[in-house]
């Protein structure tokens, strides 16, 4: 299979690079654009290690090919971040609240869980925890996560 | 694991990948929101040497017209959540599809695909027919119309030719006195179902009878699987308690759901009884609801 060039907008920049038809967005921006954010967990669309956002929605990673990222704006955690690596908000929030433990699922949880927040304003508790139900975590129990999303979603709600 | 290297194309029409399918038959696949066929790819297994992707082909919205729901193929989950139209027109499709995996799988899973992949615990496909739904499916001598209930062949596989990809999915729009429940026990809530069940009741105005009624289910067969409502003596049945679970019984009866790693058959039957109880009940007390 002959590999194409694409050009890809990842955090509000564009990157040219060569790709096989089959390789997926993950691996793209994983192995060539060196995003270690994005990472390889199930490669089932399961497991939501591999979150980015696919113009604005959250999306599976390995379950999207990178071929047809072509022409929509891909956002990983980095860029939420500011200039000079500046955490968002929402990072602050999982930092207080210790809801990071090995950290291996948290750009994912960052993401689905800043996209629930700017989807329903104030989220509950309980939708808070149905949009995360495709994000696994294997150390924190949850708690602490959803604790840090609600207080996110506090501060975020306020004027 | 990494998925086996295939090739690609993007179709910009539905024309163009009937053509490609014509020309390539079995050794291409269709792609639309890939959200069953792409960890199929990294799970090995499947090996398509060409994969269509029809995600441009089509940029139509869900519409109504002489009473029929619209929707074209390519509309996402999340859309089926949250259009006006199909939480007008229907409610019982609306109301499932929060059950369909999670939010990357329903922001990226479309209608057609879900039907077309035509798994036999799948949600949307046991919609498609307790709603009485038809596809759209185009070939190379043009469109034709599939109900539902002939739709699906087996374990992932439906009676859908080589060459025809879904373009469209018709629903008659839920009816004034149309009640309706979807109920299914998963062991993780985003997995897949044990069993599901979509269930429609239509009383007659200010009647305690009922008119008529729809029972589908998932997770006890090869294929999502319509239930007899005058097998189980729905039709025409008096709506109390008594009388549904009687019914509910009966269509369970009739069911010989096979064992697997998750639940035993005989586990499986008395699943469908208590939800399918259930469901007829708060089909029932909706429909109460719309006559009163």
């Amino acid at each position: 299979m002959t590999k194409r060039r694409v050009v890809l907008d990842v955090n509000g920049r564009d990157h040219e690079t060569w790709v096989q038809p089959s390789d997926t967005l993950l691996d793209v921006l994983h192995d060539q654009l060196g995003l270690a954010d994005v990472r390889y967990g199930c490669g089932e669309g399961v497991c939501g290690t591999c979150t980015v956002l696919l113009d604005g929605e959250p999306v599976s990673g390995c379950l999207t090919l990178a071929v047809q990222a072509a022409g929509h704006r891909v956002t990983t955690l980095r860029g939420l971040m500011g200039p000079g690596d500046v955490l968002h908000p929402l990072q602050e929030c999982f930092l207080r609240r210790g809801a990071a433990q090995c950290g291996f699922c948290t750009p994912g949880m960052v993401l689905t869980a800043l996209d629930v927040v700017q989807r329903l304003g104030r989220p509950t508790r309980e939708e808070i925890r149905d949009a995360l139900v495709g994000n696994l975590c294997r150390c924190t129990g949850y708690t602490k996560i959803l604790d840090a999303v609600e207080e996110y979603a506090d501060l975020a709600a306020e004027p | 694991m990494v998925a086996p290297a295939f090739d690609y194309v993007a179709a910009d029409s539905y024309g163009e990948a009937v053509r490609l399918l014509t020309a390539h038959g079995d050794e291409a696949k269709i792609l639309a929101g890939g959200q069953s066929l792409m960890p199929m790819l990294n799970l090995r297994l499947a090996h398509p040497g060409l994969l269509i992707d029809i995600s441009s082909a089509d940029e139509r919205q869900p519409s109504v017209k002489d009473g029929m729901l619209r929707l074209p193929a390519l509309t996402r989950h999340r859309v089926l959540l949250q259009h006006d139209l199909v939480r007008q027109h229907c409610p019982l499709l609306a109301d499932a599809v929060r059950h369909v995996g999670n939010v990357r799988v329903r922001n990226r899973g479309t209608i057609g695909g879900s039907l077309a992949h035509a798994d036999p615990t799948s949600e949307i496909g046991c919609c498609a027919l307790a709603a009485g739904a038809e596809v759209v499916a185009r070939g190379p001598d043009g469109d034709r119309t599939v109900p539902a209930g002939d739709l699906f062949a087996g374990y992932w596989s439906t009676t859908l030719a080589e060459s025809e990809v879904i373009t469209d999915v018709l629903i008659p729009a839920a009816r004034p006195g149309q009640g309706w429940s979807f109920l299914e026990m998963v062991r993780r809530t985003s997995d897949f179902a044990i069993v599901a069940v979509a269930a429609t009741i239509f009383l007659a105005e200010r009647s305690v009878a009922i008119a008529s009624a729809t029972i589908a289910l998932a997770g006890v067969a090869d294929r999502v699987v319509l239930a007899d409502p005058d097998l189980a003596g729905l039709t025409g049945s008096a709506t109390t308690d008594e009388a549904l679970d009687a019914a509910a019984g009966r269509i369970a009866e009739h069911l010989e759901p096979s064992d697997d790693v998750h639940a035993s058959g005989a586990y499986r039957r008395r699943l469908a009884r208590v939800l399918v109880a259930r469901a007829l009940r708060q089909a029932r007390d909706r429909a109460a609801g719309a006559v009163r």
